[in-house]
Order: C-alpha cells, then sequence, then structure tokens
C-alpha cells in the first residue's frame, strides 16, 4: 500500500539558482501522479526533493515539508531511511553493471543486511514480474549482468529493483524518454498496474504519457507550479493560460 | 548570404564556393578530389604505429636474451638450483637466489598490504567526501610524493624512520603482537618490516592518484542508483563506485607492486642487507635489487659476476610472474562483467 504525500512550501535552491519556489501539492494514495513542464522548469529537481535526492549536491538545499503519510521526511527522519521507503528510477537506465540480474534485483536488500536466501529467491522473482521482466530474464539470472540486456529491459531491471525493497512511493524521472516506443508502452503498462500498490509520481516530457497513466497532472514553469488538477481537466480545459499555451504546442 | 559590393579576399573566397551552381565543380570540391586516395598515408600511418607497439616486444626480448647470456655461467654452474638455494656466499663461490627473492616477495607484498587500503582510504575521501577547495591541494600533495627521489626517502627513513622502529613502534608491535612470532629477536629498527614500511609510502601515491581516477571516472548515476536504493555513504562507495571501479584499481595496484618490486636505492639503506630468510620481520633481509646495486661494483670473477645478472634474470622473471598472476586474478574476478560502466 502507498501513502499519500503532501508537500507545503517547498523551496529548493541551487546554488543561487532559486529553482522550486513554494511549491504545494498533495498526491493521493494509490495513484499516479504526473508532473509535466519544459526543460529546466523544475520537476525533477521537485522529485528529487521527495526523496531528498537534491540535497546529495553539495550547493543545493530545499526548506518546506513533505509529508508522506504521517511522516515529515525533512524533519523525522535521515535521508537513508527516506530512500529506504521511497523507490526511484532514473532517466537512464543505470543497473550496477558488474553485478548479475539477480544481483541488482537484491542489491536493496542485501545492502540493509537482508540475508535470507529463500526470501531473497522470491523477492527477485516477485519483482522481475511485477516489472514485466521475469519471462525474459529468468534463464540468465545469475549469468547474465545487468548491463548486457537491451535498455529497456534495464530500465525494468531498474523498476524491479526499485520495487524489491517494497516502498511506499515509486519515483520515476522521465523513465521512458531513453527508451523505443515498444519499450516506452511495456513501462506505461507497468505503471498502470503498479500504482495500485504503489504512490507513483512520474516526471515525463510526453504528455500523452501522462494522459494515459495518471490521474492527476502539475504543470510546472520556471520553477513554479502553475497548475495542478484531475488529468482530463489539465488536458481538456486548463485553467491557466500559461499551461494551455503548454499543452497545446505554442511553447516549451 | 550574398557578397553585397565589398570586395575582399573572404569574399572572392566565398564566391569561389558558389561558383558550383554555374556548372564548374566547386573550388572546395575540387580540391577535395584532387587529394587522391590517401592509400599511401594511411598504410604508412599503420606500420609507423606498429612499429612503436614491435619495439616494445623487441626491447623486451633483447633484455631477457641479455640476461640469458650474461647469466649463462651460472646456470650452467647451479642450474634450476640456484632459485632455491639459500647461500649465498662469494668467498666459496656458493650462489643461490632464494634470499633475495624472498625478501623481494615479502617486502612487496607487506608494502602492498599497508598502502593499498590506505591508498583507497585516500581516493575516497578525495572524490567522495573531501570538500571541494581541499581536493585539488590534497591531490596534489599525494601526487607530489610520487615525484620525490627515492634516496630522498632513503635518508629520511634512516633518518626518522628507522630511530622510531627501533625506539617506538618495534616495541609496541613487541608487546602486542610478539606471540605471533612475526615481531621477535633483536630490534635494530632496520629490516624488512622497515623497509616494507618505505615501500608502503613510496607507492602510496601511485595508487592513490589511480585509484581516484578511475573513482572520479564512475558516472555518478551509478552513485544515485545506490543511495536510491538507502545506502549509507559508504555503501554507496562500496556498490556503487569501489565495485565499478575495481579493475582499474587493480591496475593501479599492479603498478605500485611494480615499483615495489623494483624499488632498489631506499629498500638498500634501511632493509640491513643480509642474506637471510626469518620469521621475524625485525630481522634484516635482502632484495634482488639491492644485491645487484650493492654488489655489482665489487663482483671479482666471471662467476660472481654471471650470478649477480642471473638475480637480474631472476627479478625480471619474479616481475612477470607477479604481474600475470595478478591479471589472472582480475580476470578470474570480472569474468563475464563488462569492463566499463555504460
Amino acid at each position: 500500500m502507498g501513502v499519500g504525500i503532501r508537500v507545503t512550501n517547498l523551496n529548493a535552491w541551487y546554488g543561487d539558482n532559486h529553482t522550486l519556489q513554494d511549491i504545494n501539492l498533495h498526491m493521493p494514495a494509490n495513484n499516479a501522479t504526473a508532473l509535466i513542464g519544459p526543460s529546466g522548469c523544475g520537476k525533477s529537481t521537485f522529485v528529487r526533493c521527495l526523496n531528498r535526492m537534491h540535497e546529495t549536491n553539495p550547493i543545493a538545499r530545499a526548506t518546506g515539508s513533505v509529508m508522506m503519510g504521517d511522516l515529515d521526511i525533512y524533519k523525522d527522519a535521515s535521508p537513508v531511511e527516506v530512500r529506504r521507503r521511497v523507490g526511484m528510477v532514473f532517466q537512464r537506465p543505470n543497473p550496477f553493471p558488474t553485478m548479475s540480474i539477480y544481483d541488482n534485483v537484491a542489491s536493496g536488500l542485501r545492502l540493509n543486511g537482508f540475508r535470507n536466501r529463500r526470501v531473497l529467491d522470491e523477492v527477485v522473482e516477485r519483482s522481475l514480474r511485477s516489472a514485466a521482466l521475469w519471462d525474459e530474464v529468468k534463464d540468465d539470472l545469475k549469468r547474465k549482468s545487468g548491463a548486457s540486456i537491451s535498455g529497456g529491459q534495464q530500465q525494468r531491471l531498474c523498476i524491479a529493483r526499485a520495487l524489491a525493497v517494497d516502498p511506499e512511493v515509486l519515483l520515476m524521472d522521465e523513465p521512458a524518454s531513453a527508451l523505443d516506443p515498444v519499450s516506452t508502452s511495456k513501462i506505461e503498462d507497468l505503471i498502470f498496474q503498479l500504482k495500485s500498490q504503489y504512490t507513483i509520481v512520474i516526471v515525463t516530457h510526453n504528455m500523452q504519457q501522462a494522459a494515459r497513466v495518471a490521474e492527476n497532472t502539475g504543470f510546472f514553469l520556471n520553477g513554479k507550479m502553475i497548475e495542478f488538477a484531475a488529468t482530463h481537466k489539465i488536458f481538456t480545459n486548463p485553467t491557466d493560460k500559461r499551461t494551455e499555451d503548454y499543452i497545446t504546442g505554442r511553447f516549451g | 548570404m550574398q557578397p553585397q559590393g565589398m570586395v575582399s579576399s573572404a569574399d572572392a573566397a566565398a564566391s569561389a564556393l558558389e561558383a558550383g551552381d554555374g556548372g564548374s565543380p566547386s573550388l572546395i570540391r575540387t580540391f577535395l578530389q584532387g587529394r587522391g586516395s590517401s592509400a599511401v598515408a594511411d598504410g604508412t600511418f599503420r606500420n609507423l604505429m606498429m612499429l612503436c607497439s614491435l619495439s616494445i616486444f623487441a626491447i623486451v626480448a633483447f633484455i631477457a636474451w641479455e640476461l640469458v647470456k650474461g647469466s649463462s655461467a651460472s646456470i650452467h654452474e647451479f642450474g634450476f638450483a640456484f632459485f632455491r638455494t639459500e647461500t649465498w656466499d662469494p668467498v666459496s663461490g656458493e650462489f643461490g637466489a632464494w634470499p633475495f627473492i624472498y625478501g623481494t616477495l615479502v617486502s612487496s607484498l607487506l608494502a602492498l598490504l599497508m598502502a593499498v587500503p590506505l591508498a583507497i582510504g585516500v581516493a575516497v575521501f578525495l572524490t567522495e567526501m573531501c570538500p571541494r577547495p581541499l581536493r585539488g591541494p590534497i591531490s596534489f600533495l599525494t601526487e607530489l610524493l610520487a615525484a620525490i627521489p627515492s634516496v630522498v626517502y632513503g635518508l629520511w627513513a634512516v633518518f626518522v624512520l628507522v630511530p622510531l622502529m627501533r625506539d617506538h613502534i618495534g616495541p609496541f608491535l613487541l608487546k602486542t603482537l610478539g606471540w605471533t612470532g612475526f615481531f621477535g629477536g633483536y630490534n635494530m629498527g632496520i629490516g624488512m618490516l622497515t623497509a616494507s614500511i618505505i615501500l608502503a609510502i613510496m607507492i602510496l601515491p601511485i595508487i592513490s592518484s589511480i585509484t581516484r581516477e578511475v573513482m572520479t571516472a564512475v558516472p555518478i548515476s551509478q552513485r544515485e542508483a545506490a543511495l536510491a536504493l538507502g545506502a549509507t555513504r559508504w555503501e554507496m562507495v562500496r556498490i556503487g563506485v569501489l565495485r565499478n571501479a575495481r579493475i582499474g584499481i587493480v591496475g593501479g595496484v599492479i603498478l605500485g607492486l611494480g615499483r615495489a618490486l623494483g624499488e632498489t636505492m631506499a629498500v638498500t639503506m634501511v632493509i640491513g642487507n643480509s642474506p637471510q630468510i626469518a620469521k621475524s620481520l625485525f630481522a634484516p633481509g635482502y632484495t634482488l635489487a639491492s644485491v645487484i646495486a650493492n654488489e655489482f661494483s665489487e663482483a671479482t670473477g666471471d662467476l660472481y659476476l654471471s650470478a649477480l645478472m642471473e638475480i637480474g634474470l631472476a627479478l625480471f622473471l619474479v616481475t612477470i610472474l607477479v604481474n600475470a598472476l595478478a591479471r589472472l586474478l582480475v580476470w578470474a574476478v570480472t569474468r563475464g562483467a563488462p569492463a566499463r560502466v555504460a
């Protein structure tokens, strides 16, 4: 089961660059929320604030509050604790190349000291099945490197790796932008299934993708959240002129 | 885009470029077509580069040949037993290389044992934790260590390290680890352990700078992959960085080992130069390189000289063997895994 995320007055900086300004929104549990907007508008920074990855850059900082369920991730938990509960999938697939497929999926659990072989086997299979990759790799689990499979498979492997630690929230930063159309549609199907169990936040450049997978959509522009509403409303009847201009392709 | 009235050489060139639409080929096309197939240039370049790389084989083969030729008298006299005989007695004409091989291997491996963890620690600190303004100066300092001539290290060891070993480190090791038998007997301050320590200091900058280099080359995305799974900083370094950099790190270690095996001056000054094999690391030893440097000028008689040449051959073989073993180890560990992170 996922948890809802409530963001209040979130501000973020890279050096002197104020990349996120007063973001307020509520993302309901077990829904997919899409974030759209032109490059450099702050949507990636926003998701990186949701697992405190933003602050790994030495010049970056953030203020405000992010509640995941009852947990204020900036007050009540360390970054490491937060990231154990929030999975993340990046734009470019980043499996560990020196590990087998099996070890990649198991890496999150092993990292935290989980050693039970039998349970690990189960978790690896379940995660790979959830990521729709099991049938393609089940014969080479321990033989093939995580980097030896195709780009689309690598991205699904990264999703499986994130799911293996049973996160409450899954963040996806343009998960399909480096993939071909077939892999992209597989990932979209996947998001559609996964959102029954996880709260998903997905950044995308592809507006059709947002329309296909997300209940709610937020439009970002120049570090501000311009509009946040039900996806069909954003795409059919946006309130803000700038949202309308963006989705009709007049800029961005 | 059309030149308008201004007459300059640039304009002239520009109009020459545009002459193509009149039917005659443009200046650039004529020029490029006039260059021919360039097959000779490519072929020459290829052969020249091949010659460069072949020269390496030639040099190695030549050295090996000279060493074998120079040591033929000794090889003839002692045969293979030369490499496992413990006596080195120039007066009675008995020569065996085993104490020197032992000294070289033990001092180098001990040096690695001390230098590798330290070097990796330095590299991890520099790439992952060091505040940016300090990164440059500290890297520069570690690399400066590599530029100090070895005789200076030797002098420093004689005047600083040896008394320190004799009065403080040695007695402490005897008290705490004396029961192992590796730290016993008479401690003069010079000996195998002192030589290993100075070797460790000398190879530290090589290993740490190469390790730093390969760690920097590991993409940020690998670090983020580990962090996103809830890794602590050390776990991130372990699975996201060191694991990906391990082949390069072993490369750095092999380079350091190469220097340790062949290092002569500093070792000669502190190892005690006594051809013996002792369990205690306080005891003096001798290395292949040291004995050549020490005794070459006073070698009287053809057999003595020939034996020293064979010591050189032994050093040559030990170096090749150790390197081959190290490569084999890397190959065995990383089989199936790609050599680089995409």
